[in-house]
């Protein structure tokens, strides 16, 4: 037989190759050598009703076997036309909207909003009232960093973690209730300071808890940091470099894992950030082990600020609002004075008006820069908000990182993001 | 000042603007980058101690491309892209960048005119990070980019009709979603209001009017630092 086979499209079987075939006794599995077993890449989706999505996130996913050549994420499952709505409303009508965008660090989104408001109308605010949101800036740094860290740690195995992070969520909640009245949705930071004053008892219990804290979070290192499935499953997945950041639109913790030192709070310091004696961890590999480290000790940075901030607060009574037209009168000297009582009404109905012009202001927030673009036309309304929210950008970048990685790291990936549906969709 | 809406203000340069230092880094910035921008940048300015400048569509890419490459800019990182609708210009949505330079610590805020009908080039060449902020712009204005790797809606729903974000845009937008219990799906169906939609204003008609009542000239400047609103709703 040479070559000869009729009817037989197989080329060139003779010799070597049929050797190296696995079809040597001649069974007919022959199809890797003849193509007719097509190989293709699977598409799976993933979502958006899935645990470890961190929401309603639905990704589509093109596997080339276990390994993930290509992410498409489906977004806007959670829209619900924020920045529409607050066009609609007085500005302080709008302020609520932001505590649902990020709901895992709620004051730190109404902070951007207020900090645009008071930056148009020239507002400043008394030092109690910065230092207050210094304080609840960074006990909610605290809280959103506690819900990455460990349910990132549920997504790859563990589940002790997110007991023993909760119980200390559940702490911080009840303290931003005594604050504001609420445990997630606060509206406490409103335009010209922030809403009510501390009790010194709540005072007194943050400084308790803050100084028991760090151990909380030794425990959490101790499940964690050298632990070898935590590790296996985290370092070198995901690797950021500075060319990244730029070009994604990296910020967070996620620009400082790939070695920039760079913080808003230190870099472009709001409120008074620049008094407080901080670091800022940077990592050196820019892999998702190294942001996990970078959180921990953020959250250690974060005690240190509280820690500092109490006796600041302590030395330094006085008002917590500016009183002018963008804040209501006191409460008693509404039921003394007729101005006051006409102030109040027109607040609370028509609201105040905001110059027209426009700003960009952002903060550090947890999850990265967060911003609000805002336009005002002079009116008691905003002509435009446009809320920059870091996860936005952050999943952006996800196709980017998850190339060539496994099936299994993508969740780890979607956790080192921290990602929050309520600040992507908007 | 008070009673100049941004809508029909071009940004003309206004110097008596610019903050107390003389010699602002930003505003040396802001002239440097229009002297060298050989007539692609309108008008620079630095309010509320942010730079703005303003270019033309057609300049666009190489305006971008000249912050990030320039090395007295270096605005590497393109923080956001959005747009901002005013159905009463001619030119009818402006187009805002937001850049930011991590190593000389500045932001920049370029802005475009762009009317309805225009394509706009898509800067993901420059910044790949552009890519879900012009799908969002297109999704909620409907500006098209030219050259963009991706050109689909983002945030509103599968088959969505229309550009939530434009002023003509109602709120309640035009369909509604509920789970069908004879159907046993989720059906769409054109909203229905149940009570009548209120726009409610509050706007003090005492302060909306451009025109001087009787007797204000005694006020004087009692209300400087409160605007006249223009009161666009009569």
């Amino acid at each position: 037989m040479d070559g000869d086979l009729k009817g037989d499209i197989r080329p060139n079987l003779r010799g070597t190759d049929i050797e190296r075939s696995s079809d040597v006794r001649g069974t007919g599995f022959d199809d890797v050598l003849t193509g007719e077993q097509k190989i293709r890449n699977f598409n799976i989706n993933f979502g958006p009703q899935h645990p470890a999505a961190h929401g309603v996130l639905r990704l589509i996913l093109e596997l080339d076997g276990e390994i993930v050549e290509r992410v498409d994420p489906h977004i806007g499952l959670l829209h619900r036309g924020t920045e529409k709505l607050c066009e609609h409303k007085t500005y302080l009508q709008a302020l609520p909207y932001f505590d649902r965008l990020d709901y895992c660090s709620p004051m730190c989104m109404e902070h951007v909003f207020c900090l645009a408001i008071e930056k148009l109308a020239g507002v400043t605010i008394p030092r109690r009232a910065s230092l207050i949101r210094v304080l609840y800036s960074e006990i909610t740094r605290v809280l959103n960093h506690l819900l990455n860290v460990t349910t990132w740690a549920m997504d790859v195995g563990a589940l002790t973690p997110p007991l023993w992070g909760f119980v200390q969520r559940e702490i911080l909640f009840d303290f931003y209730e005594r604050a504001s009245g609420a445990r997630m949705h606060a509206n406490y930071f409103r335009p010209g300071g922030v809403h009510q004053d501390l009790p010194p008892a709540l005072i007194d219990d943050i400084e308790a808890w803050a100084e028991k804290f760090p151990q909380v979070l030794d425990d959490i290192d101790e499940l964690l940091t050298e632990n070898r499935i935590f590790k296996q499953r985290n370092v070198d997945i995901a690797i950021v470099t500075e060319k990244d950041v730029n070009e994604w639109g990296l910020t967070g913790p996620i620009a400082r894992s790939a070695g920039l030192p760079w913080d808003l709070r230190r870099s472009q310091p709001y409120e008074c950030y620049d008094e407080f004696d901080f670091q800022i961890p940077v990592g050196k590999n820019g892999d998702n082990y190294d942001r996990f480290l970078i959180r921990m000790q953020e959250m250690r940075e974060s005690t240190k600020i509280i820690r500092q901030a109490i006796p600041k607060l302590r030395a330094t009574p006085g008002d917590v609002l500016t009183r002018g037209k963008v804040t209501p009168p006191k409460r008693g000297e509404m039921k003394t004075s007729m101005e006051a009582l006409i102030h109040h009404f027109k607040l609370y109905t028509e609201g105040f008006h905001v110059p027209s012009g426009e700003t960009y202001a952002a903060i550090e927030a947890p999850k990265g820069e967060f911003g609000v673009y805002l336009v005002a036309d002079g009116t008691n309304k905003p002509y435009r908000v446009k809320i920059r929210a870091a996860d936005y950008a952050h999943l952006q970048a996800m196709d980017h990182l998850a190339k060539g990685h496994m099936l299994a790291d993508v969740s780890a990936i979607i956790a080192t993001l921290d990602i929050v549906f309520g600040s992507i969709d908007r | 000042m008070a009673n100049t809406p941004v809508a029909d203000n071009p940004a003309p340069a206004e110097p008596a603007q610019t903050p107390e230092v003389q010699v602002d880094p930003l505003v040396a910035l802001g002239e440097s980058i229009a002297a060298r921008g050989k007539g692609a940048i309108l008008s620079q300015a630095v309010r509320n101690g942010e730079l703005t400048i303003e270019t033309g569509l057609g300049s666009l890419l190489e305006t971008v491309a000249f912050l990030k490459a320039d090395s007295s800019c270096r605005f590497a990182m393109l923080i956001d892209v959005t747009a901002v609708d005013w159905p009463g210009r001619e030119k009818r949505f402006d187009l805002v960048y937001h850049f930011l330079s991590m190593y000389t610590n500045r932001r920049i805020r370029l802005k475009v005119q762009v009317g309805e009908e225009e394509m706009v080039p898509s800067v993901t060449s420059i910044h790949p990070g552009a890519n879900w902020f012009e799908r969002e712009v297109f999704d909620m204005f409907g500006l098209v980019f030219s050259g963009h790797p991706d050109m689909r809606r983002i945030l509103t729903d599968y088959g969505f009709r229309g550009h939530p974000l434009r002023k003509d845009f109602p709120l309640t937008g035009y369909n509604e979603v509920r789970y069908d219990e004879v159907q046993k799906r989720v059906v769409y169906e054109p909203v229905r209001l149940t009570a009548e939609w209120r726009e409610f204003d509050f706007l003090s008609p005492w302060e909306g009017g451009a025109f001087a009542l009787p007797g204000d000239e005694k006020a004087g400047d009692a209300k400087a630092g409160l605007p006249g609103s223009p009161n666009i709703n009569r």
